[in-house]
């Protein structure tokens, strides 16, 4: 991997505040979609569309490229901006999103938006299928690897963890899965609904390669990226601790903005607050 | 009474018996066959649990654990559904289940309702809870207007005629019965009276009303919000055919999933509109005096 330079995450920095813009504009554009969980997992995605995957926006299924699964498929306005910013389609379509005829729809539909690598809405089916990735991957004698982004509420799901148990079964060492650990879910904090801890302990009783970072940190993203690329014969899990609704001071940790979009007051507050950190980079 | 819930209990609104019951609302999660499964459990220990959340996760997505463990079982396992069909809107296609009905009503001993409004909602609360056996019930998100009252007469297994008429009848379910009657308005304008009968028990299929209608008015119009694959048309069809066949015309999707946009919207693009039965009526009336 490049050398991390100052520069390179000074640019990043300034393209995850554009895209937390777009996520708060499109939702605020819907009056509906999922803010709160697009903005904690905006740092990783940043780092993965900016900086790692090897994707060709002209090419959108060329078939070497790397794949991205974005499990948590309500969180897809941080995937639509950064295909939109990524040069996947233009960035005016990104204020369709939700809309009547739209590409952008309010859950990732593959086949119909350039760039989307997977449909989700129903939680927990998205390691499943980077599992099929990624042994199609191997079948086929290919270099490709394959990043899925989970959330910490997919953990309830079971099928998540027959998942992570066929992919150690197989050695999947080109599978990367994201947890973005941001300890809330639709209705409430995960301890609360649900009890995830000890959650890095569950994943390596399945056999898996688990590192913890701070998922906003862009340094860290790209350590465990590299010791995830050293790892051979298992798969990696990178528990992301993270920030719901991460960007905008009122939106952090706060369940609500789960699945609310802002009011027009709201939404100046949480756009000025983006340009002042963007200009303070 | 128990209500076994799946992180949507707010959205919901099963939170509030929550507030007043709080050790009787089981929270279990993003982890629906799991809440089907205790749900049948605690039904086999003599509880009436509630199962409540939206309906594309309480039916297709835990259809085999309904199959089994609460049908095969016959456990008193009473499977309430929210923000069934198109009405969703802009969450999109994967949260818009048109296919509920057509998989509930192909269970055997499953008893499926969908009421018409908020006051036959409750009603369908409290007739599920005092029978025994299974039952799914979905409903939508939407607003809906009120079409039935409180005073009306309900009963699990009867259709109810909500509007007298003669030269066709048109049978709805859901938020479509509001469509039928405004739909019935339309046509009086025209001088064709439509009957219409609230379909909301699909299964058991009340077949004497039903008969009736075909009998009575030699036409048939059904409106559903739901794929017309095995919805309420489907069952329609064959219960005439085998009986006192009539033209008939499904208002409904037609076979293919839905897309985000608002409830309104949707029901425009997708023909779930009171001009839409009018037209299948004509459509029906044409073919019934050729
Ligand atoms: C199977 C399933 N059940 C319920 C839902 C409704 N739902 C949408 S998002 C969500 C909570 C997701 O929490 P988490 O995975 O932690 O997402 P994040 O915090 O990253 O937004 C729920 C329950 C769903 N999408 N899928
Ligand atoms: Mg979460």
């Amino acid at each position: 991997m490049v050398e991390v330079s100052e520069e390179l995450i000074a640019g990043l920095k300034k393209k995850a505040v554009t895209l937390r813009k777009h996520i708060i504009r499109m939702t605020h554009n819907a009056q509906s979609g999922h803010p709160g969980g697009s903005m904690s997992a905006c740092d990783i995605v940043t780092a993965l569309y900016f900086h790692v995957l090897r994707v060709d926006p002209t090419n959108p299924t060329w078939p070497d490229r790397d794949r991205f699964v974005l499990s948590k498929g309500h969180a897809c306005p941080v995937w639509y901006a950064a295909l939109a910013e990524r040069g996947f389609f233009p960035v005016e379509e990104l204020m369709t999103f939700r809309k009547l005829n739209s590409r952008l729809q309010g859950h990732p539909e593959l086949g119909t938006t350039p760039g989307v690598e997977n449909a989700a809405g129903a939680e927990g089916q998205g390691l499943s299928f980077s599992v099929g990735l990624a042994l199609a991957a191997r079948m086929d004698h290919k270099a490709w690897r394959t990043y899925c982004v989970l959330g910490d509420g997919e953990q309830d799901v079971g099928q998540t963890w027959e998942a992570a148990m066929a992919a150690s079964k197989y050695g999947l060492d080109s599978l990367t899965a994201f947890i973005d650990r941001n300890g809330i879910q639709q209705e409430g904090r995960t301890e609360d609904i649900m009890p995830l801890e000890p959650l890095a302990e569950k994943w390596e009783a399945f056999n898996w390669h688990v590192l913890t970072i701070d998922g906003h940190d862009f340094r860290q993203i790209f350590a465990a990226i590299e010791e995830a690329h050293r790892t051979r014969g298992r798969p990696t899990a990178v528990i992301a601790r993270t920030v719901k609704g991460k960007g905008v001071s009122f939106m952090e940790n706060k369940i609500k903005y789960h699945g609310a979009a802002t009011s027009d007051d709201e939404l100046k507050l949480a756009l000025a607050e983006l340009e002042a950190m963007e200009a303070a980079i | 009474m128990v209500v076994v819930g799946a992180d949507t209990t707010e959205s919901i609104k099963t939170l509030d018996f929550g507030k007043a019951f709080p050790d009787r609302l089981i929270q279990l999660g993003i982890a629906e066959p799991n809440m089907i499964s205790v749900a049948a459990g605690l039904a086999a220990a003599g509880k009436i649990p509630f199962a409540a959340t939206y309906s594309v996760f309480g039916s297709a997505h835990t259809y085999n654990v309904i199959r089994q463990n609460v049908a095969y079982t016959n456990l008193n396992v009473k499977i309430f559904c929210s923000h069934a069909g198109l009405t969703v809107g802009p969450d999109g296609a994967t949260h818009q289940i048109n296919e509920d009905i057509a998989l509930m009503r192909g269970i055997p001993r499953m008893t499926v309702l969908v009421p018409a409004d908020g006051p036959e909602t409750a009603k369908c609360v409290d007739a599920a809870a005092a029978m025994k056996g299974p039952v799914y019930c979905r409903f939508s998100r939407t607003n809906v207007p009120t079409v039935t009252s409180s005073e009306d007469g309900f009963a699990i297994g009867k259709a109810r005629v909500v509007r007298d008429g003669f030269d066709l009848t048109l049978i709805g379910c859901g938020i479509m019965v509001a469509r039928c009657l405004e739909a019935a308005q339309l046509l009086e304008r025209e001088k064709i009276s439509a009957r219409v009968i609230n379909l909301s028990t699909v299964k058991p299929l009340d077949l004497a009303t039903i008969d009736r209608a075909a009998r009575e008015t030699g036409g048939i119009v059904t409106a559903e919000e739901h794929t017309v694959v095995h919805g309420i048309g489907a069952a329609v069809a064959s219960a005439i055919a085998s009986n006192h066949p009539v033209p008939i015309a499904m208002v409904g999707v037609q076979d293919v999933f839905g897309e985000s946009g608002e409830a309104e919207e949707l029901l425009r693009k997708y023909g779930l509109t009171a001009e839409k039965i009018v037209e299948a009526a004509h459509d029906v009336v044409k073919r019934r005096d050729r």
